[in-house]
């Protein structure tokens, strides 16, 4: 336990958590699939490649399988945050650091340095010439981990989670939008000489979608071209006004979206690392709107270029460039992923994402979704803020009694879930009314919220 | 105005922002010699099983205070003179006033047994006792918890995170016996059962046993039995914090006696939360009221009167909450262990025992209902309220209880079984 910057008190170290012989198994497994990863990336040999990939893909979703159902499948169904901030591993602590060097280390391999991935890409060529009729590339080798961690961590999100049904549909959403929408489908068009197009992602998040280089490309493809480029322009433009105006923005971030269903997944262990302070808000704020004008300005500017005969010339493709490196290399996957272990699991989706700065703005200010707080119910435990991916101070609402509106929350339910006193809910209710606050709680007008 | 706050706890803390709201030019100033910052009791469970650090039980950020001009001294008040408006801090420091306000909150309760005092003996209601726990557990195998109280089952949950097996010595013959049914107390005792917690109903402290370097090697039960522990957790309650107030000329009794607008005998001199006595509590009502909801409402209401808007203390509808391990507990109204002979008492449990649903009420006064317990369920507080405020028939109450549903979505909906069995005995009994 870290000694507190309240020099009042110091608590003493607690104990390490204790690590059964069971789940070091487990975990030997998984490290041993790491390593066997590792073989494959070396080998230059296809045929025992291969065999190590194999190897490493059985032991690794063996191991978390193994795992997860022994650290939260065979206790009694409830809240299980035991030991959270005592493990370095989801504590910030030394396995935390390696973990994330890791993670940023393969980001920075897969987008600039995939040559040194080569041997690894082509393990994967029989299952890709299967599934898309074409060799394997270095997306493809991202897409299958990618999808695998969703899937296998999403098993051990429906055993810890599975007391809370909401969480347990939610996990299931996740996972079948990203197996189904977000690897097979597109590798399937592929298979047929369609485009590999992902109906779960849009624009602003999948912004070339709706750039005219990309609308372009599309339409070249025929009927079905069209029709995605219809598909993405009417889910952009008017299903994402409609649906966060019903559900809130949760019906895409925390049950459709791919990199949210990495963060509910993979990142769950490490959710309560975001930063619940208030400067970190004003980062947020800064930063994500940013992004938000950014892309509405390169697109804008690209289609006034596209309808006024190319005056931009090279400069066009470049600002296309420059996005895609900073923003959708860099951002979302560099710091958004591999910094889990460090800041949180939703660093991107809270601080990059233009799609939640947008679906964020009509949440606040165009939506029936908010999270209740029960009456005057709340202890102030701070349980609710902690597993807050989004770095939201739920208490803060919580303990004025107060409606929980905020453009960041991606409505995954983990506050409701964790509360012991049964004070949040999730629910789409009449907008009239929407910010009222329990009478039972005064509310005070300290510049908190502010 | 100069107001000082003795304790940043719940109350304090309230008050002090409810000043800050009513008259914004008062200087307020906090003191404590707990902890630097405010911070919320009822979480100590969480930092100690790791859910939680300290930083995450502050309900602010440290900024708070000087941005709202809270000024906060960390020290000990050890002596008021009311004449002269003045207050000796342990450091040495003299603080005058021009209104005080006591909330000094309570000290766990002992009831003298030998042995009470060898190391290893605690109450949990403070830092320096989750300090001491986290010390005098390390590396024991077995802890006994004495009280059946909601501080008992914390301290069961807390021990059983670090597999350290627990006693837990209760002594009605079910869990809470002053506050809950039976029927709830036994989905409670479920809960120590599939978190194996060795529950003893019936059985108090006779004394605690230590060995020769003073620390507790053993506990004999009232029924002579000697359990071997290393560790022994009080959870028999809590008793107000009469010790600045005793010295002085404020007037105290169990608590620190207050009226009903929590004003002392002094002048200028105000008590409220756990520590407070009041002289006439109201009917159904208890003299001291320790729980972190009370707290935070006597906090709000003394602040009024302390701005010279003078405010009585009403606690309004009762309302409570608590989670027994995984089993979440929420009660609106009155529930008594036992309904009195003219209070009739309607009572479903899912077939699992995964949770259940109490209402109270009245057959002779149009059968009003009078209060919920709900296990495992989440009722909406206001809505709860305003049916028993109303004094609204079961009847109507079991027709729309869909609106008092405050379960997440999705989650399997009860309203149906319940309204079933009502209506079977509604035929038996002829409501």
């Amino acid at each position: 336990m870290e000694l507190t910057s309240d020099h009042s008190f110091a608590l003493a170290q607690a104990p390490l958590p204790v690590t059964d012989a069971t789940e070091k198994v487990t975990l030997a497994a998984v490290a041993l699939g790491l390593l066997a990863l590792l073989g494959a990336t070396f080998d230059a040999d296809a045929a025992r490649a291969r065999l190590s990939m194999y190897a490493a893909l059985a032991l690794i979703s063996g191991g978390t399988l193994a795992w997860a159902w022994h650290k939260f499948g065979r206790s009694e169904a409830g809240v299980k945050q035991n030991n959270l901030w005592l493990r370095a591993s989801t504590s910030r602590g030394a396995i935390a650091w390696v973990t994330g060097l890791v993670l940023t280390g393969f980001y920075v391999l897969l987008y600039w340095f995939s040559w040194t991935l080569e041997n690894l890409i082509r393990t994967l060529d029989p299952f890709s010439q299967a599934l898309r009729g074409k060799a394997a590339d270095q997306w493809f080798l991202y897409g299958t981990f990618y999808t695998l961690a969703i899937l296998l961590m999403g098993a051990r999100a429906l055993w810890k989670y599975r007391h809370s049904r909401y969480q347990l549909i939610r996990t299931v959403s996740v996972m079948f939008f990203q197996l189904g929408f977000a690897f097979l489908l597109p590798g399937v068009l592929l298979f047929f000489q369609q485009p590999e197009f992902y109906f779960s992602y849009f624009w602003p998040l999948k912004y070339d979608y709706l750039f005219p280089g990309g609308v372009t490309d599309l339409v070249k493809n025929g009927g079905l071209g069209v029709f995605m480029v219809f598909w993405g322009a009417i889910m952009s433009l008017v299903a994402t006004p409609v649906l966060t105006y019903f559900f809130g923005k949760r019906w895409y971030c925390s049950w459709v979206c791919g990199c949210g269903g990495l963060a509910e997944t993979a990142g769950d262990p490490y959710r309560h690392l975001s930063d619940k302070s208030r400067a970190a808000w004003r980062w947020e704020v800064r930063i994500v709107y940013s992004v938000l004008a950014l892309i509405v300005l390169i697109t804008s500017i690209l289609w006034v270029n596209q309808v006024y005969g190319s005056f931009l010339g090279e400069i066009g493709n470049s600002l296309n460039r420059f996005y895609g490196f900073a923003i959708g290399a860099v951002f979302s996957g560099v710091v958004g992923v591999g910094f889990y272990p460090i800041m949180g699991s939703r660093v991107w989706c809270r601080f990059g994402c233009p799609m939640a700065a947008y679906l964020g703005l009509l949440q606040k200010h165009f939506s029936r979704f908010r999270i209740t707080t029960n009456g005057g119910q709340c202890i102030s435990c701070g349980n609710c803020s902690n597993v807050c991916e989004m770095g939201i101070d739920v208490k803060q609402y919580a303990q004025r009694g107060e409606p929980i509106i905020r453009a960041s929350c991606v409505g995954c339910g983990m506050c409701s879930t964790a509360c012991p006193r049964g004070v949040l809910n999730l629910e789409n209710g009449p907008r009239e009314g929407r910010y009222q606050g329990s009478q039972l709680v005064h509310a005070d007008s300290l510049r908190i919220l502010s | 105005m100069h107001l000082v706050i003795i304790g940043n706890g719940i109350t304090g803390v309230t008050a002090a922002q409810t000043v800050r709201r009513l008259a914004p030019a008062a200087r307020i100033t906090l003191v404590s010699e707990e902890s630097e910052h405010h911070y919320s009791r009822t979480a100590l469970m969480y930092v100690y099983m790791g859910h939680l650090r300290y930083q995450d039980v502050k309900p602010y950020e440290d900024w708070f205070w000087a941005e709202n001009h809270l000024e906060l001294i960390h020290a000990t008040a050890t002596a008021l003179d009311a004449g002269q408006r003045q207050l000796r801090l342990s450091n040495g420091q003299t603080l005058g006033y021009d209104k005080l306000l006591l909330a000094t909150g309570s000290v766990s309760r002992r009831f003298g047994w030998p042995g009470q005092d060898l190391r290893g003996v605690q109450g949990l209601y403070g830092l320096p006792d989750l300090a001491q726990m986290e010390r005098d557990t390390q590396g024991i195998s077995r802890g006994v918890v004495v009280g059946g109280g909601l501080i008992g089952v914390e301290l069961a949950e807390m021990l059983h995170t670090r597999h350290i097996a627990a006693t837990v010595l209760v002594r009605d013959q079910h869990y809470w016996g002053s506050v809950l049914p039976p029927e709830e107390a036994e989905l409670v005792d479920q809960q120590f059962r599939a978190h194996d917690v060795d529950v003893r109903y019936r059985t108090e402290l006779r004394e605690i046993l230590g060995d020769s370097s003073g620390r507790v090697r053993a506990i004999v039960t009232s029924q002579g039995e000697e359990i071997a522990c290393q560790w022994v957790g009080l959870g028999i309650g809590v008793t107000p914090n009469l010790s600045l107030a005793q010295d002085s000329a404020v007037e105290t009794d169990r608590g620190i006696l207050v009226d009903e607008l929590l004003q002392t005998n002094q002048p200028d001199v105000y008590a409220a939360g756990d520590c407070a006595q009041h002289r006439q509590p109201g009917a159904g009502e208890v003299a001291i009221e320790q729980l972190w909801y009370t707290g935070r409402m006597q906090g709000e209401t003394v602040a009024h009167t302390i701005c010279g808007r003078p405010t009585p203390y009403r606690r309004g509808v009762w309302f409570n909450s608590a989670k027994f391990f995984n089993l979440e507990y929420q009660t609106y109204g009155q529930v008594p262990a036992r309904p009195p002979a003219d209070v009739e008492s309607f009572y479903w449990q899912h077939p699992t025992g995964s949770c259940a649903l109490r209402i109270n009420f009245a057959p002779q006064t149009g059968n009003a209902v009078l209060g919920f317990n709900a296990m495992g369920l989440r009722l909406r507080q206001a809505v709860c309220e305003s049916w028993i405020k109303a004094k609204t028939p079961i009847q109507t109450v079991i027709q729309q209880l869909k609106t008092a549903n405050f379960d997440p979505e999705f989650y399997r909906r009860h309203e149906r079984a319940i309204q079933r069995q009502f209506a079977e005995m509604s035929v038996v009994k002829r409501y």
